[in-house]
């Protein structure tokens, strides 16, 4: 019990800390924005570390952080393998190739009225639905392998990657458009130096919804089939073992890899759309 | 100077169908334009002053009448690219700087890029905006914006220049140092300007010639040859001729309004 | 209407006429397999011969097999009357309460969705009034919140259902514990846009009135986030059913659509799976469309839309 109520304590006294930084005068700065989330995030470690040491959880509950890292440690390669198999072959194969394949088809329909007028509703539909679900049907047509998880990827990141690519190429104002026209620019210019770059913001912002679903697509698709190895894999089996500790090093792995994914075209994203209000912070 | 016709309309019309009836934005309009005039359009809204320079740019089609830019039809001139535009909105591009926003008729319009630098120096000292070519728009206030736009539509010397209330989102005082700036500009290039306003004084202290236009159907009320000097400074508009003028333009608004 | 109703029906006609076009490369070495052994002379013959063979190339040889692709048992693509007549099949022509039914599976797989889609959507908007008020809350959770949405949370699924089954709690909590994670997140991020939506100068007219901030929530904040809600109520409705249907994977369930799609998977039964697919598909964009009709009638009743 002493354990529960010193938790307590740890609690109350980090969340008065971080009240404290966060209505005081350097709550603006850089560095109070980085340590109060930082604190609040450490202090649950650091409660659930002993609350589940401290109160015995059994570890086939909750696993205390520490085992965690330790099994991590103690399993580098396992885990690098899977990461390779599912975040390097699966992910981010169908990550390239999905969203490829999105933006040609949107440069495409866009020649034609007709056809992104009759896209969009059905892309926003298809984006909308459970295409998980199509996961047992590509294992079945691609095999085991990190084919099939590529192909799940492939078929999660397109209709998104789509319906925004569509949208960014007609964002173009009337007056814009009109500029052009005084021009007498050919569609394949006013394409490149108008709707392209001014697509750019939409265009990315698929982009950083796709690195999620590809990440959860590759894996998710490993639970309906895959050889040894493999994020979803691992965790599938680890939990028929009841060994969590090493679930929760692979949704450690998972995290790691997801965020940096995002983090990365995030990155690109602010060098190529630079001129953006959303980027520029106002 | 020679007085050779640049803009011709005969009995322009442009009549649209809404869900209300049909809206004659412009009814029967007559007007010819010399070379190198100085021709401010003005009126309420609705009166079709802005349908009409669309109309002159070939960004909107007539339904009826005849109008000749340069001799030819105005999309034959429009693809020759015979004038520069200028929007209520500067509408530069973000992504580009001040120098790539100049730059984007004459690469779309192939010059060379050696033509291309030169060119952008030369219509950035024109403007007084020299020192910006790297910047970017939003690191510009709105004058200097406007600025920007009028540089980019000057870059390719067209010989008309049209302008749909180029200065109107902008503060007073900024716009009477951008009306000094545009006359100087317009004396030393002599290009043809046709100009959209809703500012009597900027009206009569800019042009040569003003057409006064009203509403419902737009038609023109006035046309009324401008007696000013050629050299203005700001202070003439306290001049007994240009309170004539002004009020001259004012009877027309006003006349256009009563026959509603 | 018809503007908007053409190109949507002429993509939808294209799509399924390539459907159908498909189905003929994609099982033809299979019904030749099944021709041959019924004694049919098949160009060349053995299934190993033709096994490495191009499909387009074997339909062009042997084109008398073309209409024994679409009557399948076990196609490889199965055509879509084949996966509407199963579907009609497990839906209209059984009992709702027949373990067959897939009406009886979509209701265990939606109750789950709905129960979490509720407590996830409940919780976010607590959580996004809290973030909105408390600068501590805000300054903490917030980027907690933001950074969740790049972690593929769907991984954590299998291991939850064990947990909770582990202290005894099975069936349709646990998928309803993963439907309210996935849907929370998406509500907390768009709810705090939409609290913080109204622009400066609409606060400041409250704050001269001298409107306290529960007032300025309920009379402002609120309405004013409606937009945002909804939008952020169409994801997490979709997400909400994802987590159901994922939910019923890791511990071989067989009740849901999920487990449907899991069992087809195992037994190679392909047109149960499409049909299960097909009936989640018309499950989410029922949710999607029901949101959407509230989230019109709502805003049209406020003049927002």
């Amino acid at each position: 019990m002493s354990i529960v109520f010193f938790s307590i304590v740890v609690w109350i006294a980090a969340w008065t800390l971080n009240v404290k930084l966060a209505n005081g005068t350097a709550s603006g700065t850089r560095l109070v924005k980085v340590i109060v989330p930082t604190l609040f995030g450490l202090t649950l470690l650091l409660v659930w570390e002993m609350l589940v040491r401290g109160l015995n959880v059994p570890l086939v509950i909750l696993p205390p952080p520490s085992l965690v890292v330790d099994t991590m440690a103690d399993n580098l390669a396992i885990l690098w393998k899977d990461f390779v198999q599912t975040f390097l072959k699966g992910a981010l194969r169908g990550y390239l190739i999905g969203c490829s394949a999105a933006i040609l088809t949107a440069f495409l329909v866009d020649r034609f009225d007709f056809l992104s007028r009759g896209l969009l509703p059905v892309g926003n539909f298809i984006a909308a639905l459970p295409i998980i679900g199509t996961a047992p049907i590509l294992v079945m047509w691609f095999g085991f392998d990190w084919q099939s998880k590529a192909a799940v990827v492939v078929v999660m990141v397109f209709f998104p990657m789509l319906v925004n690519t569509v949208a960014g190429l007609r964002e173009t104002t009337a007056m814009q458009r009109d500029l052009m026209h005084t021009y007498a620019a050919r569609p394949a210019q006013s394409f490149l130096k108008l709707r392209l770059p001014a697509a750019m913001p939409f265009m990315f912002n698929g982009l950083k919804i796709s690195t999620t679903l590809a990440l959860i697509g590759a894996i998710v698709a490993e639970f309906f089939g895959s050889p040894v190895v493999g994020m979803g894999f691992r965790i599938s089996a680890s939990v028929g073992q009841l060994a969590l500790d090493m679930v929760w090093a692979e949704i450690v792995v998972a995290a790691l890899a997801g965020s940096a994914f995002y983090g990365a075209v995030a990155i690109i994203e602010k060098g190529v759309t630079f001129w953006h209000p959303s980027q520029r912070g106002s | 100077m020679a007085q050779e016709i640049v803009i011709s309309a005969k009995d322009l019309s442009l009549t649209f169908a809404t869900g209300d009836g049909a809206v004659h934005a412009l009814k029967n309009v007559s007007l010819d334009v010399k070379k190198g005039e100085f021709v401010s359009f003005i009126g309420p809204s609705g009166c079709g002053k802005t349908t009409f320079l669309r109309v002159m740019a070939d960004l909107e089609q007539p339904t009826g009448g005849n109008i000749t830019v340069n001799g030819v039809s105005p999309s034959a001139a429009r693809q020759a690219r015979a004038y520069g535009y200028v929007f209520q909105a500067a509408g530069l591009y973000p992504w580009r700087s001040i120098g790539g926003n100049i730059r984007l008729p004459l690469e779309i319009m192939g010059f060379s890029k050696a033509e291309q630098a030169e060119r952008v120096k030369n219509v950035l000292e024109l403007v007084e905006l020299s020192d910006f070519e790297k910047k970017f728009p939003w690191q510009l206030s709105g004058g200097m914006q406007q600025r920007a736009s009028i540089a980019r539509a000057l870059a390719f010397d067209a010989d008309i220049l049209l302008m749909d209330e180029p200065f109107g989102a902008l503060d007073e005082i900024v716009r009477d140092h951008l009306n000094e700036q545009l006359l100087k500009l317009w004396k030393r290039t002599h290009k043809t300007i046709g100009f959209v306003t809703h500012s009597i004084p900027e009206a009569v202290y800019l042009s040569t010639k003003i057409v006064v236009m009203s509403p419902r159907p737009g038609r023109i009320t006035d046309v009324i040859e401008s007696s000013l000097p050629e050299e203005r400074p700001l202070n003439i508009r306290d001049s007994e001729e240009f309170i004539a003028i002004a009020q001259r333009v004012r009877e027309g608004l006003r006349a256009g309004h009563d026959a509603e | 209407m018809t503007q908007k109703l053409l190109p949507i029906l002429t993509v939808i006609l294209a799509l399924l006429a390539a459907w159908y076009v498909a189905v003929v490369p994609m099982n033809i070495k299979s019904a030749l397999t099944t021709a041959e052994r019924a004694g049919a002379d098949v160009v060349p013959a053995g299934a190993k011969e033709r096994r490495d063979l191009s499909a387009i190339g074997l339909v062009a040889t042997n084109s008398f097999a073309i209409a024994a692709t679409f009557s399948q048992d076990r196609p490889r693509l199965p055509a879509p009357h084949q996966v509407a007549s199963e579907l009609w099949k497990t839906t209209v022509e059984k009992k709702i309460t027949s373990k067959r039914s897939l009406v009886f599976h979509a209701w265990i797989t939606l109750s789950a969705t709905l129960l979490g889609f509720a407590i996830g959507t409940g919780m976010g908007i607590l959580l996004a009034v809290g973030i909105v008020h408390s600068r501590a809350m805000d300054m903490s959770v917030m980027p907690w919140a933001i950074a969740s949405q790049t972690i593929p949370i769907l991984a954590i699924a299998p291991m939850i259902i064990v947990v909770l089954n582990s202290i005894g709690i099975q069936g349709l909590l646990p998928k309803a514990f993963i439907s309210a994670y996935l849907s929370f997140f998406p509500v907390v991020v768009g709810m705090v846009k939409g609290l913080r939506s109204p622009d400066r100068m609409q606060l400041d007219l409250l704050k001269t009135y001298n409107s306290s901030a529960p007032q300025s929530l309920l009379k402002l904040r609120l309405p004013a986030s409606l937009p945002y809600l909804f939008a952020s109520l169409k994801i997490g409705i979709a997400a909400s059913l994802v987590g159901a249907i994922v939910g019923e994977l890791p511990t071989g369930a067989v009740r849901g659509l999920g487990a449907r799609l899991l069992a087809g998977s195992y037994y190679g039964q392909t047109v149960q799976i499409w049909s299960a697919l097909f009936m989640a598909a018309i499950v989410a964009a029922s949710l999607v469309a029901l949101v959407g009709v509230i989230q019109r009638l709502t805003l049209k009743k406020m003049g927002m839309s």
